[in-house]
């Protein structure tokens, strides 16, 4: 907590949602979303399975469209036009419950892909930054390794270094400890939290509730695809507004 | 278990090599070698005894000896005087060229079906479902007969493209014309091709033992040149990148180094096409390509694409979708993303089966007889075989050379495949 | 900031908007995302367009009625005008017999109809081991077809009522005791043998003697000897009982208790009864002899797998067609002077080892992708090799290859028109050609490719479609 005290936010909008709505097929899946993200702000979102928070933060770089609604990132709205969700894409890094590295790529071009084609960096610069962030996630030695002879904590630690050599602005988390064994995911977590006290503006889905005491400054409960319960972690936990938030903290904290 | 109590020290009875893990696998090789060896022993006594019953001897004299017949399709010359030898590598290369062409084209289409099965395209999908349903449940057999038939009793005789001066007068159109910008004719007879004919052609180098065309030579080597310098450019093109994050834009030189030597060379050497005229009541001038080739051509095209479409369809699907919403999430567009990321981990899954398709694509021409196609199997095995009666020598002999074919292939195969192999732990 | 926010009502799902909906929104979805998908749209339809108007005229104008294609075309002519194009299926319905039977006399037409509807009695409890329902729809098809079909076929009335009677039984059996029905299975072979072929009954019944021979030599052996000496001298004893006591035996029986059909040539054979003879046998023994050479390859023994790999690798460089030539031209070098036995028999057995070669990559395919923990628990258990072949390891590989083995078999089904290259007659080449080379149906081809062809098909899908169906039920783990 004190350490969350801490990390600044500004008064600027990093992400503004108002009265979005997304429909699979016939199934309502997310239902009148407002919210809004001030940059530096560490964000947790939890709730049930099936309750549409992947699919919020999916929405966040379109790669889910929403069909009601306005989501504004960093100043640009996402509609069909290319241009925005290329703009929006590069601002925004996502780290995947899967991890999602290339396997036929060797951890220094998964790293070195998107900044050489997208951004259009030298090749020597952007494997020097490579480089660095595979020190600061910890494991510099792997570099010349393919993913699949990495363990799952390591892989996910690429994928955040990944992310990050994009310099993005945002960070968007889906589930990052979900498909780790129990030793492993200390190891991310704490990627993690040394991201968030270096300021990044963080969206995190996860169940971690010792990582949104430590690091969040508002946690957003959903269920059934709206925004049930939204709060400051230590309010959230001790003193729960809504049956449905009570009886979902009961679940995961009950035992 | 059993044996942990009491186990006899050293000293060895017969029945351990039944029962003793130690000797009971070298029991077991030994008989199954004693079998094997015995079965080949009847059978070779058994064709011994057969070869010397009809006055027979097993020897490949034959293969020089005067073939005797003709073959339509040649793409190394020969008569009736050449030997049973050089029928077989007539056979031989009428069997590749088939399959060379069979393999390229039904590559191109079973990639485009096998793309468009899995468009979001309702309709499309739909069709390509139907085509590659249609084509793998009925055997490709049927294909063949039914291309041959077609084309040979439903096209026209070359005289229905004839104009005669009263239908001239008339102003009425012959009763067939031909396609193409009238270029190719598709008769009953075959069809009839344009040639690619040269004013000041090379000619040719005679080294006894093969003919080398010099033109076809040139025209390669300006091909192979093209082709280095094109990767030289994008290699330069990569430098370029690594050095500044900028790619230079390449497509242009590409195709102006690809084509462009390649047309000059042509103009050089003064190409044009001899399209087939009718003459009197046939065509003549171009290259008759005779009904059999292109009906095992087509069908092998239409049946073995279904195949590649499923194999090109599993692979693409294959990779998960976490990989290009990966790619979308780090900015990169779906074309990048489909170069860099999709294509490279589905060409991994792709290629073996792929390669298997072409072997048996390969070994299917030899269905080619039952439209009298001259390939390794109408001739070796058919021809030269009922000409000598040496059944066994050309049986083996055809075997022999399919097998060697299967086994190139099927070790190209394997490098490829260590090669690519994804490393895990 | 809206810091603190808590929903005390929540919201109800609404319908997506208008625009979302219906099927308009299916179209643009569907057909025109983009201007890429709606010229494939287009071009789409015009294909259809252009393949229904080439073909429909012609459907629309089958003849049904006539005794020549020259007749056909002049009804045509007649009905639909000048230049207009028909089917003419009165062609099949002259020649379907040859399609089906090839030269299989008339009067004997019943035997390989009820040998099919056994087939599927026998084929019942293996393909829907245990349930009742099923079985018992199945049973009663056949049934129902055994009856209309013996009655159109003017079937004896004694063998009718025997075949009614059996089919009853059986089903009946199927439903009190479905595990016995297997054993209905197990004689099929011999007993569709006889149907198919006639001559005495004796024959196949003194050769299913062999295998009673077998098992009891191994199973009282066993004990005394061991497991693997005991299967080789069953093997020993039934190939002596085949070999010697086969004939005199069967011999002495037909003189004491004559009994039997008319024996049937080979050469009437035809047809797709040609091809399902040849493509059932081929499947059903392929796959024992397929999974011998699969374990072969895996096996530690080197030269078990040194033989097998030769084998299989032997038999899949080589066209079908050449291994056919083998069993029409050289067998006749390979065994001992005088040896003459039968060409369909011939023609089964390398087609049999053909598609043996390609299952046991298959399956082989399947054993390498168990994980190593289910042969080292397999061990754990104190398994000997066959049993954890049997209990463990094979059903689980057999279950993950089930697409790629039915695949082969559909191949070897498609294979089976081959035969016609080694002068049997197939339904594709060998009955077309002999219809095709009558002056009365000189020059038609559409009209028997794709009555063959439609066939070939209904059985191949019918096949991919019950292994999707299988795999589906089968699918307990594996995610």
């Amino acid at each position: 907590m004190a350490e969350a005290a801490k990390m600044q936010v500004s008064d600027e909008v990093a992400i503004q949602i108002t009265g979005m709505n997304k429909w699979y097929g016939q199934f309502h899946v997310l239902r009148d979303i407002n919210m809004t993200v001030m940059r530096g702000e560490r964000i947790v979102i939890c709730g049930p399975s099936g309750s549409g928070k992947s699919t919020l933060i999916r929405c966040i770089n379109r790669l889910e469209e929403h069909q009601q609604g306005q989501i504004i990132v960093d100043g640009t709205e996402l509609t069909n036009d290319l241009k925005n969700i290329d703009k929006v894409r590069s601002e925004v890094g996502m780290v995947f419950q899967h991890f999602n590295l290339f396997p036929h790529l060797t951890i220094l071009e998964n790293l070195t892909l998107a900044p050489i084609w997208v951004r259009k960096v030298p090749k020597k610069e952007a494997e020097e930054t490579a480089m660095y962030f595979l020190s600061k996630v910890k494991i510099p030695e792997q570099a010349h390794k393919y993913p699949g002879q990495l363990s799952g904590g390591q892989q996910q630690r690429v994928a955040i270094a990944r992310s990050l050599c994009m310099k993005p602005r945002i960070m968007l988390f889906d589930e990052p400890t979900s498909a780790l064994d129990p030793e492993m995911i200390k190891e991310v977590l704490d990627t993690m939290i040394q991201l968030a006290q270096e300021g990044m503006t963080m969206l995190c889905v996860t169940h971690e509730m010792g990582f949104a005491q430590a690091v969040a400054n508002r946690v957003i409960f959903m269920d059934q695809g709206q925004i049930v319960e939204q709060n400051a972690p230590k309010e959230f936990f001790s003193n729960p507004q809504s049956e449905r938030t009570k009886l979902f903290l009961s679940q995961i904290l009950g035992h | 278990m059993a044996m942990a109590t009491d186990v006899p020290k050293d000293s060895f009875r017969l029945s351990m090599l039944v029962y003793d893990t130690r000797y009971r696998s070298y029991t077991i090789q030994i008989v199954v070698l004693l079998l094997f060896a015995m079965a080949v022993a009847w059978l070779l006594n058994n064709t011994a005894q057969n070869l010397a019953a009809r006055g027979k001897e097993f020897n490949f004299a034959f293969l020089w000896q005067r073939a005797g017949y003709d073959i339509g399709q040649q793409l190394i010359p020969y008569t009736n005087d050449s030997t049973h030898f050089r029928a077989l590598l007539v056979g031989l290369i009428n069997t590749l060229v088939v399959a060379f062409w069979g393999c390229i084209f039904a590559t191109i289409l079973g990639v485009i079906v096998g793309v468009l099965r899995l468009s979001h395209n309702w309709l499309i999908s739909r069709m390509m479902t139907v085509y590659v349903e249609t084509f793998r449940n009925i055997p490709l057999l049927l294909w063949i007969l039914l291309s041959y038939v077609i084309l040979s009793e439903t096209t026209p005789q070359p005289r229905d493209f004839r104009v005669t001066d009263e239908m001239a007068a008339a102003g009425e159109a012959p009763a067939a014309s031909m396609i193409f910008f009238d270029t190719v004719a598709v008769t009953n007879r075959g069809t009839n091709v344009p040639a690619p004919l040269f004013e000041r052609g090379l000619g040719s180098v005679d080294l006894g033992f093969v003919t080398l065309n010099l033109t076809l030579l040139a025209a390669l080597a300006v091909v192979a040149g093209s082709f280095w310098v094109n990767h030289r450019l994008v290699a330069a093109a990569r430098a370029q990148q690594e050095a500044t994050g900028v790619r230079p834009a390449t497509w242009w030189k590409s195709i102006l180094i690809l084509f462009g030597p390649f047309i000059a060379l042509m103009a050089a050497l003064g190409f044009h096409l001899e399209v087939p005229e009718l003459k009197g009541f046939n065509f003549t001038g171009g290259i008759l390509v005779a009904h059999s080739f292109t009906a095992l051509l087509i069908a092998l095209t239409l049946y073995t694409a279904a195949f590649i479409a499923e194999i090109v369809r599993a692979g693409i699907q294959a990779i998960s979708r976490g990989q290009s919403e990966a790619a979308f999430a780090l900015g990169l567009r779906p074309n990048r993303t489909t170069r860099l990321i999709i294509l490279p981990q589905a060409l991994r899954v792709i290629i073996p089966p792929l390669i298997s398709q072409y072997l048996n694509l390969t070994k299917n021409t030899s269905l080619g007889i039952a439209v009298s196609y001259l390939d390794l199997r109408g001739t070796l095995g058919g021809i030269s075989l009922n000409q000598t009666g040496r059944e066994l020598e050309c049986m083996l002999l055809m075997m022999l050379i399919y097998l060697t074919i299967s086994l190139i292939i099927s070790a190209a195969m394997n490098l490829y495949n260590r090669s690519v192999q994804l490393k895990a732990r | 900031m809206d810091q603190h926010f808590s929903r005390s009502e929540m919201l109800p799902p609404l319908a997506p908007p208008i625009t979302e909906r219906g099927a308009v929104k299916w179209m643009r979805e569907n057909l025109f995302s983009s201007p890429l998908n709606a010229i494939l749209t287009l071009l789409g339809l015009a294909a259809i367009y252009a393949l229904v108007a080439a073909s429909l005229p012609w459907w629309l104008n089958s003849v049904w009625n006539a005794e020549s294609l020259g007749q056909c075309r002049a009804i045509v002519a007649e009905t639909a005008g000048e230049g207009a194009t028909g089917a003419c299926w009165a062609m099949i319905r002259e020649r379907w017999h040859q399609f089906l039977f090839g030269f299989y006399p008339p009067d004997q037409w019943w035997r390989p109809i009820l040998a099919l509807g056994l087939l599927f009695v026998a084929l019942a409890p293996v393909l829907f081991a245990g349930q009742k329902r099923n079985m018992a729809f199945l049973l009663g098809g056949i049934a129902v077809y055994l009856v209309v079909t013996l009655t159109l076929a003017e079937t004896p009335a004694a063998a009718f009522a025997l075949a009614v009677a059996l089919v009853l039984g059986l089903t009946a059996l199927s439903q009190v005791q479905p595990g016995r029905l297997l054993w209905f299975t197990a004689i099929y072979p011999a007993l569709c043998f006889w149907l198919l072929w006639g001559g005495t009954v004796w024959a196949p019944i003194v050769a299913m003697a062999g295998f009673v021979l077998l098992y009891l030599v191994f199973r009282f052996a066993a004990p005394v000897i061991g497991l693997t000496p005991a299967a080789g001298a069953g093997i020993v004893a039934a190939v002596l009982w085949w070999l010697y006591l086969q004939g005199p035996v069967s011999g002495l029986l037909q003189g004491a208790l004559p009994f039997g059909l008319r024996a049937i040539n080979s050469d009437l054979f035809g047809g797709f009864l040609l091809a399902i003879v040849i493509g059932v046998t081929g499947i059903a023994f392929s796959l024992p002899i397929g999974i011998l050479l699969a374990l072969g390859r895996q096996s530690d023994m080197l030269i078990v797998k040194t033989l097998s790999v030769g084998f299989i690798e032997f038999v899949r460089g080589v066209p079908l067609i050449t291994l056919l030539f083998t069993a029409s031209l050289l067998l006749q070098y390979f065994l001992p002077p005088g040896t003459n036995f039968d060409i369909i028999l011939r023609v089964i057995i390398l087609v049999t080892f053909f598609a043996a070669a390609y299952l046991a990559e298959v399956i082989r395919g399947g054993l390498a992708a168990l994980p190593r923990g289910q042969y080292e628990a397999a061990d754990a258990l104190g398994l000997d090799y066959w049993r954890a072949q049997r209990l463990i390891i094979l059903p689980q590989a057999l279950k993950v290859s089930i697409p790629a083995i039915v695949s082969t078999f559909i191949g070897l089904f498609k294979d089976t028109t081959l035969v016609a290259f080694v002068g049997l007659m197939d339904p594709l080449k060998g009955v077309t050609q002999i219809v095709r080379a009558d002056i009365d149906w000189k020059g038609i081809y559409w009209e028997p490719y794709i009555f063959v062809g439609a066939i070939f098909f209904i059985i191949c899908f019918g096949m991919s479609r019950y292994s999707m169906y299988l795999e589906k039920k089968l699918k307990t783990d594996h995610r």
